[in-house]
């Protein structure tokens, strides 16, 4: 990064820091610098490694009380609602926690899509992101899988068959990822096992994450290059520490809400009937958070079509970098682009309502018209958009929009003499 | 120079805000630390009531209770007499044979030696009633240490007589 050199001030740092340089590591956190007009949309970064920590120490607390049988699992969870102290706000923390994680990181890629923070040269942040977002998925399935509730066994039974679609092999895939003829006692250890697991790979992904931000520094919502430690970066701490805590509470309200007040509105009462291989329940759901997907699964007239399309609908994400041909990073200044986005997001949430629907009539033609649009938007829209739209033109500086206005810059050096009381023209 | 001291509003803003800010984290903390405690379930098993109408004098039984041994012993006349005779002078932990056992007739303790937590054999050691095999400590007929790196007598649970037959203890 282009900052000086930290040295650190006493002897014994200094004799540390050259060993292991945790306090250059430390400094450059806090005095990184940080694009001035950042908005909220980029505190969700800060929000979703508070979801991620939030789940793992709940989820560490829950794995001291659960037991991974299928004779046990589903009383160890009313047991650890009824007996255990506390256990049922842990176990309600941990599992709207997930929802909320979700809704966060949906804020967050679509404020990405938004302001294209997917561009170069932020690619690999990107990506990764992807694998994160592919992790969060996978450990949230396996998760619901747990409570050993009719939707737990049912989901499992569902999304372990979609493997089956594979041809010639898909049967054995599916019998070794149950290691039986169908979702038993190995597939909950196994499951079990695994959710442990990919959190903490998800932490190390999270680390690669921010590393890679920290190359290139934050995009922001003017979407141009700004030239570090100028006038038009601020340091990390405190100013976007602030920003990011102060969001961070509201979001914790709200997380909080549904916590106390509302525990059980995310999820489907069928889970607390233990699991029965015997009954199927009349209409299966995944969480909302994959209902886009189920309903692009469901969408497609064929086994392993709908199977291919749905893994492409996610893994599509990973092209978009050059999907997108675009050279101008925000849709502020993409006037048909902008639209567009909002046509897609209002896609995805018709998706997402669609797959909560049983997959006939009016549903079933909806869900298809919104697939093509899906796939349509990322393979057709955004490369021709990228060479035909013209582009409003773009500022010189980010301060260039808020000072450009008129009249902006005197109200500014009304209101700040007021509190110098002394020449102010240097703040320009 | 005094007035420069003075707490300003934002100081006074900055501690009040770092105050409700701990005693939020410490109120989200504190569930995480209480889920280790023993749950309901553990506690709704805290008593426990036994029959006592089979065992003869000179017998001891032995029953679960909060998942570790309890001693019930039926004295003969001989140890109580030698339990009662000894003298609180010779004991480490002196303690009278009449506070431990509600009724002298019964010897009603913890099975667990109080050095470091084995369970001792019966009619055993240089008193012929207890003796700790790990590390040596023998106990007399009232389950009082004589003997040995245990620092205490054997721990007396709380318990009472439901009637002539039966024990409840905790």
């Amino acid at each position: 990064m282009s900052e000086e050199k930290y040295i650190p001030k006493s002897k014994l740092a200094q004799w540390f820091d050259s060993r292991l340089p945790l306090l250059t590591l430390s400094h450059h956190l806090k005095e990184y610098p940080t694009p001035k007009n950042l908005n909220y949309w980029w505190t969700f970064g800060g929000i979703l490694t508070f979801c991620l920590i939030t789940q793992i120490i709940t989820g560490l607390v829950l794995a001291m009380h659960y037991v991974a049988h299928v004779d046990h699992a589903f009383d160890s969870i009313e047991h650890i609602m009824r007996n255990v102290n506390y256990g049922w706000l842990i176990r309600y923390v941990h599992a709207n926690g997930a929802s909320m994680f979700f809704l966060a990181v949906y804020i967050h890629i679509f404020r990405s899509l938004f302001y294209g923070s997917y561009k170069s040269p932020r690619e690999v942040i990107w990506i990764i992101g992807l694998i994160i977002y592919i992790l969060m998925m996978a450990t949230a399935f396996m998760g619901y899988v747990l409570p050993w509730g009719q939707m737990s066994f049912w989901g499992a039974t569902v999304i372990t068959n979609l493997f089956s679609a594979i041809p010639f092999i898909g049967e054995s895939i599916t019998t070794w990822l149950w290691g039986g003829y169908s979702v038993d006692n190995p597939t909950l250890n196994r499951f079990y096992s695994l959710h442990y697991l990919l959190p903490f790979l998800t932490f190390g992904l999270v680390i690669l994450h921010i590393w890679a931000l920290h190359v290139p520094g934050n995009n922001n919502p003017i979407g141009i290059d700004v030239k570090k430690n100028s006038n038009e970066t601020m340091p990390f701490h405190p100013y976007m520490v602030m920003k990011d805590i102060t969001a961070l509470l509201v979001f914790i309200i709200i997380f909080l809400w549904f916590v106390f007040f509302a525990p059980n509105a995310l999820g489907h009462p069928d889970n607390y009937i233990e699991a029965n291989p015997l009954v199927t329940p009349s209409h299966i759901v995944p969480e909302w958070y994959l209902l886009p997907f189920y309903a692009i699964l469901r969408a497609i007239p064929s086994k392993l079509g709908g199977v291919i399309f749905m893994f492409a609908a996610i893994f599509i994400l990973m092209l978009l970098p050059w999907l997108d041909t675009s050279k101008v990073r925000s849709a502020i200044f993409r006037p048909i682009y902008k639209k567009f986005f909002w046509v897609l997001v209002f896609t995805v949430i018709l998706l997402g309502y669609l797959g909560a629907k049983p997959p006939e009539g009016i549903y079933l033609i909806l869900s298809r018209l919104a697939t093509f649009y899906y796939f349509f938007h990322f393979l057709i829209l955004l490369p021709v958009l990228g060479r035909y739209e013209k582009t409003d033109p773009l500022p010189m500086s980010i301060s260039d929009p808020v000072l450009d206005k008129p009249g902006t810059f005197d109200k500014f050096k009304k209101v700040a003499s007021k509190y110098e009381g002394e020449n102010v023209s240097s703040f320009k | 120079m005094n007035k420069e001291i003075k707490p300003k509003r934002r100081d006074f803003l900055f501690t009040a805000t770092y105050t409700i800010g701990a005693v939020g984290i410490a109120a989200a903390i504190w569930p995480l630390v209480d889920q280790m405690n023993p749950d309901s379930s553990v506690k709704a098993l805290s008593t426990t009531e036994v029959d006592i109408s089979g065992v003869e004098q000179g017998k001891t039984i032995t029953v679960l209770w909060r998942g570790k041994p309890i001693f019930i012993r039926r004295r003969t006349k001989n140890e109580i007499d030698e339990a009662a005779a000894v003298d609180l002078q010779d004991l480490k932990d002196p303690e009278k044979d009449s506070d431990r056992a509600k009724n002298p007739e019964w010897l009603v303790m913890v099975g667990v030696c109080t050095h470091l937590g084995c369970v001792p054999l019966g009619d055993k050691g240089e008193y012929k009633a207890w003796f700790c095999p790990c590390h040596g400590s023998h106990y007399d007929s009232s389950g009082r240490i004589r003997k040995g790196p245990a620092p205490k007598n054997l721990e007396i649970p709380k318990y009472e007589f439901v009637d002539n037959n039966t024990i409840k203890i905790g």
